[in-house]
């Protein structure tokens, strides 16, 4: 089973069409996602893992990056 | 009428009504994309919207899209260093009972583009509505005209064609049927004018400007690619590389659905009678097999 990094980059690079991302990339930054990706994004991470995205959480340090998204999901997760 | 008003708290105003401390609660029927934009915006601009639809997971759902397309759109304007936009809840409120909808002043309607489906909402909502409440049809096709005909305030009945993503595009179609009254176009004006949008003013007819002539294009680029033309991402880059548009027309359907095309595209057919409206078989296929677009996760392009 992928790990959640994995399936993060490969739906990452499938929706901004970008070969490679390092994990430390930051998606907000250059123009690379709009307020509609940024939509998307919250519903993906919802439904992949199973998370609920609360109001506290909508913050960009959760979304950032691979890295990011990773450890937010990480800790939810852990309820942490 | 109030919603020409905004929140003039306590004053009597228009035709005599008392406005309350609270912005105008607004009818919104159909929770699909359209419907849960429209909300979406609607709470953006301290409206009150109620969201009727006869699904309840519907409607579940669209409160859920909302709750996180409130908080993503906010988190994305703050990184940007825009204002704060609202991100509540609170006035919203869903519903599968039309009746609450008799005091308002003005509905929305979004359901699907069927025109027997849409008779059925504009008969019913001409039943449980105030007579003075005014039927906006955000519809992408059918005739303003056609719909004022299910009614019996024809002079009521204004089409406004939103775009999608409604939050994010500012300029909307308003069409205003053959009866539709000067009032009513006035009053809805102010109402566009009060949600921060623009729009311009075509006369009815099928599809107006816009679809008129976008279907075409999106049904020709399907044809493209039916015929083994072109790859999706090719006729797509033509049009933005080279005329410089933001999106290709694949990827547009993608965003608007294609079971939207698909009924549009019927409508359009149905009305002019012009083969040159009939769908793609392509398009038939996808939609047949829930490639529908964005909201699928999967159609030209996978999300």
């Amino acid at each position: 089973m992928s790990t959640i990094h994995e399936r993060i980059r490969a739906y990452l690079e499938r929706s901004l069409r970008q070969l490679e991302l390092d994990d430390d990339t930051d998606i907000f930054a250059n123009g690379m996602v709009d307020s509609l990706f940024a939509v998307q994004l919250v519903a993906f991470t919802e439904q992949e893992f199973g998370v609920a995205v609360v109001d506290d959480d909508l913050d960009l340090a959760n979304f950032r990056s691979i890295n990011d998204l990773a450890n937010f999901v990480g800790r939810k997760r852990t309820g942490v | 009428m109030a919603i020409l008003l905004g929140d003039v708290a306590g004053k009597t105003v228009g035709r005599g009504w008392v406005m309350a401390a609270k912005k105008q609660v607004v009818g919104v029927v159909g929770a699909g994309v359209m419907g849960v934009g429209v909300c979406e915006n609607l709470l953006q601009h301290g409206y009150r919207p109620i969201l009727v639809d006869i699904s309840n997971d519907a409607l579940e759902g669209a409160r859920d899209q909302i709750r996180r397309s409130l908080g993503a759109r906010a988190m994305f304007a703050k990184a940007k260093g825009g204002e704060p936009t609202s991100t509540t809840l609170e006035h919203l409120t869903v519903s599968t009972d039309y009746q609450l909808l008799a005091k308002v002043d003005l509905v929305i309607e979004n359901v699907n583009e069927d025109i027997d489906l849409k008779r059925s909402v504009f008969e019913l909502l001409d039943a449980v509505t105030a007579s003075a409440c005014i039927l906006v049809a955000n519809t992408s096709c059918i005739p303003i005209t056609k719909l004022g005909s299910f009614t019996k305030r024809p002079d009521k009945v204004i089409g406004v064609h939103f775009m999608n993503p409604v939050p994010l595009k500012d300029t909307v179609e308003v069409i205003p049927g053959c009866l539709t009254s000067d009032e009513t176009i006035a009053e809805t004006r102010k109402f566009l004018d009060e949600l921060g949008k623009n729009y311009v003013i075509v006369n009815d007819s099928p599809g107006f400007i816009s679809n008129r002539v976008l279907m075409l294009t999106i049904n020709e680029s399907i044809f493209l690619l039916h015929e083994g033309v072109a790859e999706a991402e090719k006729v797509d880059t033509i049009f933005k590389s080279c005329f410089g548009h933001k999106m290709g027309p694949l990827e547009t359907a993608d965003l608007i659905g294609l079971d939207t095309i698909l009924d549009s595209l019927k409508v359009l057919l149905t009305c002019f009678g012009d083969s040159k409206f009939r769908p793609c078989p392509l398009l038939e296929k996808m939609v047949d097999a829930g490639l529908v677009g964005r909201k699928s996760g999967r159609g030209f392009y996978s999300y």
